[in-house]
């Protein structure tokens, strides 16, 4: 992800030390970099060596409740893991999943924000107020829904409309969906509250002063200023959201059926409930090159659009 | 000021870490890494550990989780052979795979050197499902089938009787009329949640009794069948039209949520439901349970064979004193110590004969003591099933692919019941996947 604006930035500091020498730059700059190197052998036996485990273990057919079942079978995990309709659902379910709930949550906070913005009696109450489900740990915002929100005896959104409606059976990914809107509405709220205050008083004042209405004020001022809090927003929440695997293992079990199974819970029951290790690895390696595709495209893709038309560096 | 503040802090931090250095060295250093399933009776003997640590001088380290996440931990722990655990708790799914993979270790010379550890005392049907070439690889500590709990209140109201060996037609039947919108009352409790020991253990008896198998003796995929087609259509449409709400998603502890809360009728599940039915601090019907065995269609009985025992891993490095533990845990006099303690409802019940002898148990759990012994007692293979089947289990298929197997077709059975797909194709997706388990059975034959 990085890789894409790294080499201009390092270009550019290049052109413009062109007089600092050669040799003593090299010793220098590895002299700075020594107190990083616990930091980067952390990160290497972390994240890295797991990683090429992974791949070692993707070649393999390798079931742990089968003794003496290990040998390599090189790519026809990957085949396997293609031809499974299961996995497809899964993926579906998971793009459904980051898609709507990242879009959702980020509308739903813009117009929080907006309103935020204002100035109001209490509004740093009903600020603490509106952060509050983002600081509730994920297993137990998930638990609530589904015991005081979703239940269909107890629930308090049968309470409230009537009727004894089974939510999470009828309506899984959307009441999934509903619960992590809930969860992250707070971060897109704050990420975009902060872009809003950052605007200057005067251009806002110069508008109104050119006869803009508020709507066009925020068409074309405000949203373009936000734009790069946007991108962070969507970025981040993608990242998290993708990886959703409490609210799933606790509200539905990816159920009923597979309706709600994501690709970290398919993942987890392969490796944990099937312990089909080779297989399970094998997902994982598609997981992450699809999302470093997916990441590096939609990074592309936006900051082109928004460097054109918001035209704000 | 601040000086002498630090220096005192250190001193007592000192002080705390000499008398931990000190304790663990009176106790002969010796501590068992113990992985435990965290059910209540389990609980119960977490808490009397103490005596035992007392008397040993061994030092119990429990690592507690709930089922699912103490079978993947332990499975993969053992299977790996990662000396983690010195004490496992595993079930009659697992022991004789296991002992047959040889993670093992034999029980037997253990059992033979310990006097008054009465062997023949465990009853018979579970000390089977634990052995493996006649030796027992894992120990009970406690068992369970599965029967029917019905409110005699309500049946009364309604003028109805329930026979001492029902059928599942009159179940349904019975389901159909006492089944109550205006008070919240659901016909029958039955689990749909998704996972190879929830939702298909009640319903592959189901499926047992209605003459269905999961594979016939070569080892073919049977899940197509007419009978399982009509076991399958029996149990979906009886609880979406008189189970409870919410059916898709309710396992053991959310039916017995609503049973204990007064909101079903019936409820078919394990035979341990009574002791939390007829506990006072977590059940309002107390008292108006009446126990019946497993309802039948073409078997002799139809209950189910659990038992969840404590095993030692081959790699376990303090045999000895991972014996001691066991034998503590598993003998006779564990279950007067419960039942002298937390009450005699809290004994784990199902896994020795002498449990049954005691006078304060039997008057304590009058309603339910002897349906669950005999239940237990019926539970074997040839009580329970119509056919010969190449596996072992009655409510599960003892290998090892099941576990993964036996979750995906729940989830088919749940997206029935929650009316996502009709059984049909429910029942055809299940095929397939039980299809691939069968060839590469028939393959190495």
């Amino acid at each position: 992800m990085t890789s894409s604006v790294l080499p201009s930035n390092v270009a550019a500091r290049e052109e413009t030390t062109p007089a600092r020498k050669q040799a003593p730059a090299r010793s220098t700059t590895w002299r700075r970099r020594l107190p990083l190197l616990p930091a980067l052998i952390f990160t290497i036996v972390v994240t890295q060596i797991p990683f090429v485990l992974t791949v070692v273990y993707s070649f393999q057919s390798w079931n742990l409740v089968r003794p003496g079942s290990r040998h390599f079978v090189w790519l026809q995990n990957y085949v396997d893991v293609f031809v499974d309709s299961q996995f497809r659902t899964a993926l579906l379910n998971t793009v459904l999943l980051t898609v709507f709930s990242v879009l959702l949550s980020m509308l739903i906070g813009l117009a929080l924000a907006l309103l935020l913005d204002r100035k109001m009696i209490g509004r740093g109450v009903v600020r603490t107020l509106l952060i509050t489900p983002f600081l509730i740990l994920p297993a137990a915002g998930a638990l609530l829904w589904k015991t005081t929100m979703f239940d269909p005896t107890y629930g308090l959104l049968n309470f409230v409309f009537g009727g004894n409606t089974d939510w999470l059976a009828e309506w899984p990914l959307t009441s999934v969906i509903a619960q992590i809107v809930w969860q992250w509405t707070p971060f897109m709220m704050l990420l975009i509250l902060a872009g809003l205050q950052s605007q200057s008083k005067e251009v806002l004042e110069a508008a109104q002063v050119d006869g803009a209405n508020r709507w066009r004020t925020f068409a074309s001022i405000t949203l373009p200023q936000l734009s790069r809090y946007l991108q962070l927003a969507t970025l981040l929440g993608a990242i998290y959201i993708v990886n959703s695997f409490d609210s799933i293992f606790l509200m539905t079990q990816g159920g009923p059926g597979t309706a709600s199974t994501n690709l970290p819970f398919y993942i987890y029951q392969r490796a944990f409930q099937g312990f089909d290790i080779g297989q399970s690895s094998a997902m994982g390696v598609i997981v992450v090159i699809l999302t470093m595709i997916v990441a590096t495209f939609a990074l592309r893709l936006m900051f082109r659009t928004f460097s054109v038309t918001g035209g704000v560096k | 000021m601040r000086k002498p503040l630090t220096l005192l802090l250190v001193a007592v931090l000192l002080g705390v870490a000499g008398c931990a250095g000190a304790g663990a060295v009176g106790a002969g250093g010796r501590t068992l890494v113990v992985a435990i399933v965290a059910n209540p009776q389990m609980q119960d003997a977490i808490e009397l550990s103490d005596e035992f640590e007392r008397d040993t001088g061994i030092t119990l380290r429990f690592v507690t989780l709930p089922e699912n996440q103490a079978r993947a931990k332990i499975t993969a722990s053992v299977a790996t052979e990662g000396d983690e655990f010195d004490v496992v708790m595993i079930s009659n799914f697992e022991a004789p795979q296991w002992a047959q993979n040889g993670w093992l270790e034999n029980l037997e010379p253990y059992i033979e050197a310990s006097d008054g550890y009465d062997e023949d005392d465990f009853i018979p049907s579970i000390r089977s499902s634990l052995s493996y070439r006649d030796s027992l690889y894992a120990v009970p500590f406690y068992g369970e089938s599965s029967f029917l709990a019905y409110r005699k209140d309500l049946f009364e109201q309604a003028g109805l009787t329930m026979p001492a060996n029902p059928t599942w037609q009159q179940i349904a039947d019975f389901a159909a009329k006492l089944d109550d919108d205006e008070q919240d009352i659901a016909g029958i409790c039955l689990r749909g949640k998704p996972g190879w020991g929830e939702s298909l253990a009640p319903f592959t008896t189901v499926a047992n009794t209605f003459g269905a198998s999961w594979f016939d003796e070569n080892w073919n995929a049977r899940l197509n069948t007419p009978e399982f087609k009509k076991a399958t259509q029996f149990y979906v449409d009886l609880v979406r039209e008189h189970g409870e709400v919410g059916a898709s998603s309710a396992g053991f502890s959310e039916c017995g949520t609503r049973y204990g809360q007064g909101q079903a009728a019936m409820w078919y599940d394990a035979t341990v439901m009574a002791g939390t039915n007829e506990d006072k601090s977590s059940s309002k019907i107390v008292g108006k349970s009446g126990y019946v065995a497993a309802p039948v269609e073409k078997t002799k009985s139809s209950g189910w064979l659990y038992t969840w025992s404590l095993a030692m891993p081959k790699v376990a490095s303090d045999k000895q004193g991972a014996w001691e533990f066991m034998k503590w845990m598993t003998d006779k006099q564990f279950v007067k110590s419960v039942g002298e303690k937390f009450g005699w409802n809290r004994v784990p019940p199902g896994c020795r004969e002498s449990t049954y002898d005691i006078p304060e148990y039997t008057r304590a759990a009058k309603a339910y003591a002897q349906p669950t012994l005999d239940a237990i007692n019926e539970a074997t293979q040839e009580n329970a099933m119509a056919g010969k089947v190449p596996y072992p289990g009655i409510q599960f298929v003892g290998i090892p692919e099941f576990q993964d197997l036996g979750t995906r077709v729940s989830q088919q059975l749940s997206a029935a019941i929650a009316g996502q797909i009709t059984v049909d194709e429910a029942l055809a997706q299940s095929q397939e996947y039980a299809d691939t388990v069968g060839q590469a059975y028939r393959e190495t034959r």
